[in-house]
């Protein structure tokens, strides 16, 4: 990859390990100072090391939320000696799937809480890991278009302020002010009575939340290795042991699977059912136009939601399809609904060219919250069920799952979040009560 | 999309039908006397299959009837298509339903 020798021979020469313990800080200095070299002097920004055959924590799963974990284990808790495995390369799953939106506006407590655990930690995450996430908020607005709606809306607004998060309302008229493409006419299907709207919740690049993670975490030692797949799990007795991967036997007395949608098939290799089904949930984006959609619209009545990208894309979602998969592919018709509602909402869309159209696997869990727990096996920890709406919560997930792991109990934020509640009743019902079906 | 073979009006677009999960699942026979744990794992633990699912769907926007599948979730192929109440077919009895 590198012009080997012919200008500088000084990156070629650093071993793996040298490169970890020298992470070169970016700033604008380093940008100039590079610059004099014809950028050919940048360091890799993490290793690719051969795994070692112990571990002191496996992470299962090189996504935002894996990587995070690893991240927050060896910065918060001082555990350095983790592996994070990635059966295909880092933020490849749904990291890289998703339309990046960022918000905090739910209706239960739990649930707000650990959402705007996670939107704190991202407003000071560029800094924190010295790599530009480009989070930006520019608010994330939620359509009603009916009566009940309007007075679901208001509940949740005032439940949202009542925990300290903020949120308002918007009548149509300052829909339109803000969003002046939106089609507000009463003559219209689903007529737009108004909106809640989050100013703080906004969007972020999402390979560079996992990206930044990655080289966060490898700069505190953590050993990121990529095309390795778990093919088993180890145990002993009540006990993990390690995991059998396609790299060879790891070795560890702690584990954590944080795999998205493939949580039941790991779960499954030490013996372990899970309330986890698996759903393709497609996206897509159009070509690229000038700016024209200041803010995120989420509407769950005619189900779509869309913000613009900083490279002029409108990034575009909706809805699972309804059959368990593991295809990474979807249907057409919901492609199609989908793209319905956003003509009736933006007429001026309808002559937006699609570019690119993908899916990624969700576990939703019965609840539709995510399971953060403990498992009956002893260092056995299940990060997992975020369902469509995980890359939101990427910060708080791994800083909450570290604590899991590192302390062997959950922290106060994700303990209502355990495995145990499907048996308790205690559930935490998000389906209806998150601003969309998310 | 994909195509299934509904036993009453024939192959028909995937969009007609709609999915209702895991066939097969047991209703429990004593309800009274089972456990917390129990419970859970009928109401909410499933398998998820990565590979041959037994399934059910119902032919909504046709006939309105139920039936089985048998479909590879890692390709969305269906491999068989069998009624209501019947056992799945014979070359895939080592699924465990």
């Amino acid at each position: 990859m590198y012009l080997c020798g012919l200008l500088e021979p000084v990156p070629c020469g650093l071993s793996d390990t040298m490169l970890s313990k020298s992470m070169q800080k970016y700033s604008i200095y380093a940008l100039l100072r590079n610059a004099l070299n014809f950028h050919e002097n940048w360091h890799r920004a993490w290793r690719s090391p051969a795994p070692k055959p112990e571990y002191d924590v496996i992470i299962v799963g090189g996504g935002g939320h894996g990587l995070a974990t690893a991240y927050y284990l060896a910065k918060e808790h001082g555990i350095t000696n983790i592996a994070v495995l990635e059966k295909g390369w880092i933020g490849g799953g749904n990291t890289g799937r998703n339309t990046t939106i960022i918000r905090s506006n739910y209706l239960w407590d739990e649930s707000a809480a650990m959402y705007e655990k996670s939107l704190q930690l991202f407003e000071g995450l560029s800094q924190e890991l010295n790599f530009n996430i480009m989070f930006s908020q520019r608010g994330v607005m939620n359509l009603a278009h009916s009566l009940s709606d309007m007075r679901e809306l208001k509940r949740r607004v005032n439940a949202i302020r009542l925990n300290g998060i903020d949120s308002e309302i918007l009548t149509t008229i300052q829909i339109k002010e803000l969003l002046p493409i939106i089609n507000t006419s009463p003559q219209s299907r689903y007529p737009i009575l108004g909106a809640s709207l989050q100013k703080r919740a906004g969007i972020a690049r999402h390979d560079a939340v996992a990206w930044g993670y990655a080289r966060g975490a490898d700069s505190h030692g953590v050993d990121i290795i990529q095309n390795c797949e778990v093919t088993g799990m180890l145990r002993k007795g009540g006990c993990i042991t390690g995991v059998e991967t396609t790299k060879g036997i790891i070795q560890a007395p702690k584990i954590g699977i944080v795999a998205a949608g493939h949580t039941s098939v790991l779960a499954a290799m030490a013996g372990i059912r899970l309330p986890l089904n698996s759903y393709p949930l497609q996206a897509m984006v159009s070509e690229p136009i000038k700016p024209i959609h200041p803010c995120v619209v989420m509407s769950n009545a005619v189900h779509v939601y869309v913000s613009q990208s900083d490279k002029g894309e409108m990034v575009l979602g909706a809805g699972i399809d309804g059959y368990h998969s593991y295809t990474q592919r979807g249907s057409f018709h919901v492609v199609e609904g989908q793209l319905g509602a956003l003509c009736e909402l933006f007429p001026i869309f309808s002559r937006l060219r699609l570019v690119r159209q993908w899916g990624g696997i969700v576990d939703i869990s019965p609840d539709a919250s995510p399971i953060l727990s403990k498992t009956p096996i002893k260092g056995f920890y299940i990060n997992g069920g975020w369902g469509t709406g995980g890359f939101k919560a990427t910060p708080g997930s791994g800083w909450s799952f570290a604590h899991t792991i590192a302390r062997d109990e959950p922290h106060e934020l994700n303990a209502p979040f355990t495995l145990d509640r499907f048996v308790s009743g205690a559930l935490i019902d998000e389906h209806g009560a998150a601003a969309v079906a998310h | 999309m994909f195509l299934i073979n509904c036993p009453y009006c024939g192959p028909r677009e995937e969009s007609e039908f709609h999915p209702a999960g895991e066939a097969h699942l047991k209703r429990p026979a004593n309800p009274e006397k089972l456990s917390d744990i129990e419970w859970a794992d009928y109401l909410f633990m499933r398998q998820n299959t990565k590979g041959i699912l037994l399934e059910r769907w119902v032919h909504r926007h046709g006939c309105r009837r139920w039936f089985n599948v048998a479909r590879d979730t890692r390709t969305n192929k269906v491999l068989h298509v069998y009624q209501m109440g019947d056992s799945p077919p014979t070359q895939l009895k080592h699924i465990k339903p």
